[in-house]
């Protein structure tokens, strides 16, 4: 299934609206991984609510998201509804508050095959119990009918993707699925993700404020910034050659481990790069270059006008006036 | 050598379980020291106790077993007024800086609040004159003084923590998670601040995180905790060139890197994490989870073997793996 975004835009209803993600197109083809990272306030959660339909209300989407062709903001809810639940698949960051409390995790998983594939209850069952051993749960005959407070952190994100997955999903949107995990669970789920999407014909976006875990798992990297995209391309050639200052800055401030220590002098000695300020808030942007006020490479010509969106090599964009400095 | 700032003797902290005979060992026989101006880096899990281990070294909470050890004096003998004295020299940094500031106070209030509880703090224009000291040390205004923690964004608030923090000249500041969250961006700003503390002002720091990578920018020495114990220990850059312990290297290995290749679509593992773990008293904590785990490993708990000067690990076959 291929996914095109064409000029999203999101924004809060009001006098004047406030927008929130403006400009934001890309495009996912079938099977591809696209990796979405941007700290916090870059809009990439809203990004992945807008795609699925799921905006709170007061917030409204503009431009087109189209699902091999068919765009999903002209759709009434009732079509939109079968759309998100069975082509869309979506993993959320906090498996607790993503599951019902209440439910036994392998009726939540039968859930959705009761709605979306028609099951009957005993083969929905059936089917529900496939896909918590398809995720790797140890014992899942047995945790069949537990509750989600009986399981780990990382078992219940195994619940999660089992609930995504039910309806055959044909694109997985998966957001922060690993930020509330311990780092050797993580590396789990992260496996268990890479291996579903390599058996299956599935597209996967994989949203994360962490480079590393989109250099592990994505073909291509997207790079947000304050409700809008700065950088897109493969993502070997994102993150060894970034074309705008702003991810080159972002790979700066990694804390490197491993670092030769000379001697402790010069250890001590170390400071990491950092970008001054802090992302800027909706409704707070100046005019220009979102990023200009913490650029080390701004120039009075990033100030005026927002800089266009341009394709500096083949499949790899930027949004920065100033990228051909860093080629 | 003079004294270490800081030494914990065999500390443990024991809950016990409600309503079971279960004893749950968060700290489980703990020795460490932390000199002078250096920093001992505690990377853990989550449940591994870290935190509880922050608390006690804080005198927050009272150890099951064992003491700590704050410039010669023992902090949990000392009579309540004298532990109030003996806290200017330690204070503390926690991960929220949304949670742990008051929204109603000023943040001149909140910074001075270490001071309210100790009778020889100056007061008055001098209290006032030491906030704005301490403001200008973490990169604030004097101007800051009056406004809300609401006005300002979490790498900022983070920056008020810390000066809360050192109001009282501390010698030794805790750190739990101080960085875990904030963003990558205002993250570097924050561990680079700390680093200019410790060079500028001598500080200790004991600094707690799940990030390996974090902990290796300030820590010289690092400690990695697993179940309430330390698996392995020692000088910062030689746990990384040569972690001997598989938890340790476990953890190297799963941590995500810009530089590492692609998953491959090999088969992944099950989760690791299940239950039946909890008889490790007499066995070694890692041994259920360990790949190189044999007979041994559950039979006996491993003591803390030296593999070379100042490295110490846990581990019945340390060197050998």
């Amino acid at each position: 299934m291929k996914l095109e975004l064409e000029k999203l835009a999101v924004s809060l209803r009001g006098e004047p609206p406030l927008p929130l993600i403006a400009d934001m197109s890309f495009r996912l083809e079938e099977g591809g991984t696209l990796g979405i990272v941007g700290e916090s306030g870059s809009g990439k959660s809203l990004l992945a609510l807008a795609i699925i339909g799921l905006l709170p209300g007061g917030m409204q989407a503009k431009g087109r998201i189209l699902l091999d062709g068919r765009d999903l903001l002209g759709l009434p809810e009732s079509e939109l509804c079968h759309v998100r639940g069975a082509r869309i698949g979506m993993i959320f960051q906090e498996p607790m508050t993503a599951l019902n409390p209440a439910m036994r995790i392998g009726d939540q998983i039968a859930e959705g095959l009761l709605w979306h594939r028609k099951l009957g209850g005993a083969a929905a069952r059936a089917e529900a119990l496939r896909l918590l051993e398809r995720v790797r749960m140890p014992e899942a005959a047995r945790r069949f009918a537990f509750y989600p407070h009986e399981l780990s952190g990382g078992q219940r994100q195994r619940v999660g993707i089992a609930i995504a997955l039910a309806p055959g999903p044909q694109l997985l949107i998966a957001d922060e699925p690993t930020t509330a995990l311990d780092v050797t669970v993580q590396s789990e789920i992260l496996d268990l993700l890479a291996e579903l999407v390599a058996e299956s014909a599935m597209s996967l976006i994989l949203i994360s404020h962490d480079l590393g875990i989109i250099a592990g798992m994505a073909e291509r990297t997207l790079v947000m910034y304050a409700g809008t995209r700065f950088e897109e391309g493969p993502t070997e050639t994102v993150l060894r050659h970034p074309l705008n200052p702003y991810t080159r800055g972002l790979l700066q401030a990694m804390p490197q481990r491993g670092l030769p220590g000379t001697d402790e002098r010069d250890r001590r000695a170390r400071r990491l790069a950092s970008i001054p300020g802090s992302v800027p808030q909706a409704g707070h942007l100046a005019p220009g270059c979102r990023f200009a006020d913490r650029c080390a490479m701004a120039i009075p010509a990033c100030r005026p006008v927002e800089p266009a969106w341009r394709e500096l090599a083949p499949r790899h964009a930027v949004r920065c006036i100033r990228a051909e400095a860093l080629l | 050598m003079n004294a270490p700032l800081l030494e914990a003797r065999g500390l443990a902290r024991h809950f016990r379980q409600r309503g079971t005979h279960r004893v749950l060992r968060a700290v489980d026989g703990l020795d460490f020291t932390i000199e002078e101006g250096s920093t001992l880096g505690v990377v853990g899990e989550s449940g591994s106790g870290k935190s509880t281990l922050a608390r006690l070294v804080m005198a927050l909470d009272r150890p099951t077993a064992g003491e700590v050890i704050f410039a010669g004096e023992n902090l949990f003998t000392q009579p309540s007024h004298r532990l109030a004295r003996l806290r200017r020299g330690f204070q503390m940094v926690f991960q929220d800086p949304y949670g742990s500031l008051d929204p109603r106070q000023t943040v001149a209030r909140i910074i001075a609040e270490p001071l309210h509880l100790d009778p020889e703090a100056p007061r008055g224009t001098a209290r006032r004159a030491r906030v704005t000291e301490v403001l200008n040390q973490v990169g604030l205004a004097a101007g800051d003084a009056d406004r809300l923690p609401h006005q300002f964004s979490g790498g900022q608030r983070q920056r008020i923590a810390i000066a809360r923090a050192l109001i009282s000249g501390p010698r030794l500041v805790v750190a739990d998670e101080p960085v875990s969250a904030l963003d990558l961006s205002v993250q570097a700003q924050v561990l680079n601040l700390l680093m200019d503390l410790r060079d500028q002002q001598g500080l200790a720091f004991l600094f707690i995180s799940h990030n390996l990578a974090v902990v290796q920018v300030l820590a010289d020495r690092i400690a990695v905790m697993y179940r309430g114990r330390f698996v392995e220990s020692g000088p910062a850059d030689e746990i990384f060139r040569r972690p001997m312990h598989p938890y340790t290297r476990l953890l190297l290995e799963a941590e995500p890197r810009i530089d590492a290749p692609r998953r491959q679509a090999r088969s992944s593992a099950p989760s690791s994490r299940g239950e039946g773990a909890d008889n490790w008293i007499s066995a070694c904590a890692f041994a259920a989870r360990c790949p190189h785990a044999t007979e041994e490993c559950t039979a006996g708990t491993p003591a803390a073997t030296a593999v070379a000067p100042d490295h110490l690990v846990t581990c019945h076959y340390a060197g050998q793996i």
